[in-house]
């Protein structure tokens, strides 16, 4: 990793003006889409996987575009942590609150209770509600992967 | 303890691949899953979650428990790798 960083340097590849530009353009539209993937799951091929892949992913172009601190400047470490933990703690929050309002583990139609909106539509929404967690996990763990990786985990510069 | 590490490998392998035998054909009409619990899911699922992208509706709801772990899964990856690789400036 060292030594392919140093050649990088020599042949001053490191410091392109159009792709610096591209991404600076392109991450806001990929983090919209991002959303609208995870947000349009219902109705489209999509979901959290694949809007959380997609949003990390823009993250992850930033840092390679730029350098690992533009990277943080936007998405620090702990608020990374904070929302990967957070997204997981949804999936089973949402689960567990199914089953002591008293329905089943996940299922939906028991939160009924709490806010009547029908529970067919309390299907409809909790499946959304478990998608977001999903997508903030997904990205918040994508990040870290390479963050970690492309730093061998010290976190200052990157590839 | 290599070719012990091998040896067993090869013979779960090999159990895997026979019990492989008495799956059903591939598209299979007539198994189980096909008989009754897809059509199942065909029918009822927009009706039963308002959900027109029955994939969605098979994930996110009656297969909840399933992606459930698949998310812990990730997040577990996730962790090992933090802990295995992640280190402070100090040290």
């Amino acid at each position: 990793m060292k030594q392919l960083q140093e050649k990088a340097k020599q042949r001053q590849l490191g410091d392109s003006l159009i792709i610096k530009t591209a991404v600076r353009l392109m991450v806001p539209f990929i983090q919209l889409f991002g959303l609208y993937v995870i947000v349009h799951g219902h109705y489209s091929p999509g979901g959290g996987f694949q809007g959380g892949v997609i949003l990390g992913a823009s993250f992850i172009l930033l840092a390679l575009a730029f350098d690992m601190k533009t990277s943080f400047k936007h998405m620090s470490e702990k608020v990374n942590a904070i929302l990967g933990n957070l997204g997981a703690a949804i999936f089973i929050g949402v689960g567990l609150i199914c089953a002591l309002v008293g329905g089943l583990f996940l299922d939906y139609s028991a939160l009924n209770i709490i806010i009547p909106l029908g529970p067919v539509e309390w299907r409809s929404f909790g499946i959304f509600l478990v998608e977001v967690g999903v997508g903030l996990a997904v990205m918040s763990i994508m990040v870290l992967l390479y963050w970690n990786i492309s730093s061998s985990g010290k976190m200052d510069e990157g590839l | 303890m290599k070719t012990l590490a091998l040896l067993a490998t090869l013979c779960t392998g090999a159990l895997l691949l026979y019990g492989t035998k008495d799956f059903p054909a591939w598209g299979d009409p007539q198994s189980p899953a096909n008989s009754y619990l897809s059509p199942k899911y065909i029918e009822h699922a927009v009706q039963e979650t308002h959900v027109p992208n029955l994939v969605t509706a098979v994930l996110g709801d009656y297969r909840g428990y399933d992606t459930m772990f698949e998310t812990v899964v990730i997040y577990c990856a996730g962790m090992a790798v933090v802990s295995v690789l992640r280190r402070n400036r100090s040290q």
